[in-house]
């Protein structure tokens, strides 16, 4: 049985049907929409499953969504099975009020700077994460500089006159 | 053989049979100004011009600079070519303290000089915001041909400077503005 987008999309509903929000697949990719508290263990469960073998941690990255309501930031991870060349986008939308969602650096190491990186740019807070800190950024930033509210030029710049710029 | 060769004019002073009489902080500026050791503080695309300035096309060594220095401990001339990222701010300022008096700066293209195109949260807008600068370089990247002549206004200023200067109540205060010292 070839491990399709199909297949995976049946096995999953059989265990998380109740925490998935939405599925789709735009330009052939599998794209989960699930509940933040079982994002963690559905990546377990892609990792344990012994056909779909979807064990390699892509990318782990945020999103900043301001007009969705108590949905504004995003946790995107990517995962991939190198034995079936199949992958997956899982995404999970949290309120920037409390933007907290579980580590994931019990299952994958990598996911350590992911996480971080995440925290830097979005200051979405990984529960478990054990060093939580800026990575990217220098240590004193006092924002998150990603999310849409903050300008990206930079406040210090003496030699741009805005009107040229149409600011 | 027939080209005519040019040479640099003396120094100033009174010349005689085998003799030159001139001030001492001339004949010090003549020394320093014809063996700058740079030390490279390159980050991007202005240090692969850099390499070709010092290769053998362009050679910065005609220019009494063959020794680049990669300790600050040894080091005249600090060139910075590249962005320089806020996080890497304190470090360039780190390599700017080890240096040993006399010490002039060359601040190399756009993003050194004024952050360039990276108007942006994570770049330094300008190395002199951290560090005091004496040469700026235009140029995304510059030329070979340009940190040449970077380094030629150097050279004068190098052979111009008063012993004391260092010394002086303007270039502390210069430093103290940066925080230094």
């Amino acid at each position: 049985m070839a491990v399709d987008n199909h297949y995976i999309i049946e096995e999953l509903k059989l265990s998380f049907e109740a925490q998935i929000v939405s599925i789709d697949e735009p330009y052939g990719m599998l794209n989960i929409v699930a509940k933040p508290t079982s994002v963690n263990d559905i990546l377990k469960w892609f990792k344990e499953h012994q056909t779909i073998k979807a064990d390699f941690l892509t990318d782990i990255c945020g999103a900043h969504f301001p007009d969705l309501k108590d949905e504004e930031l995003c946790v995107i991870y990517h995962i991939q099975s190198m034995a079936n060349n199949v992958r997956v986008r899982i995404k999970s939308f949290i309120p920037v009020s409390n933007p907290i969602i579980l580590s994931s650096t019990n299952l994958y190491a990598s996911a350590d700077w992911m996480e971080r990186e995440t925290f830097d740019f979005y200051g979405i807070i990984f529960m478990g994460h054990p060093n939580l800190k800026r990575i990217l950024n220098v240590d004193e930033m006092d924002y998150f500089p990603l999310r849409k509210e903050f300008p990206l030029e930079d406040a210090t710049r003496t030699d741009k006159d805005d009107s040229y710029f149409g600011r | 053989m027939s080209k005519e060769l040019t040479i640099s004019k003396p120094l100033p002073g009174i010349e005689g049979p085998g003799f030159l009489a001139t001030s001492f902080d001339k004949a010090v500026g003549l020394a320093r100004a014809n063996s700058i050791w740079p030390l490279p503080f390159a980050t991007s695309c202005c240090g692969i011009e850099f390499m070709s300035t010092m290769a053998s096309d362009f050679d910065l060594a005609r220019f009494g600079s063959e020794r680049i220095s990669f300790s600050p401990r040894q080091a005249d001339l600090l060139i910075v070519a590249g962005t320089i990222a806020k996080k890497m701010g304190p470090v360039l300022r780190q390599v700017y303290l080890q240096m040993a008096e006399p010490r002039w700066v060359l601040s190399v293209g756009a993003c050194a000089s004024s952050g360039g195109i990276f108007d942006t949260y994570s770049v330094l807008q300008g190395i002199d915001k951290v560090i005091p600068v004496d040469v700026y370089v235009p140029g995304c990247p510059p030329r070979p041909e340009q940190i040449i002549d970077g380094v030629l206004q150097i050279q004068e200023l190098v052979k111009n400077e008063p012993l004391r200067r260092r010394n002086s109540s303007e270039y502390k205060a210069l430093l103290s503005s940066y925080g230094i010292q």
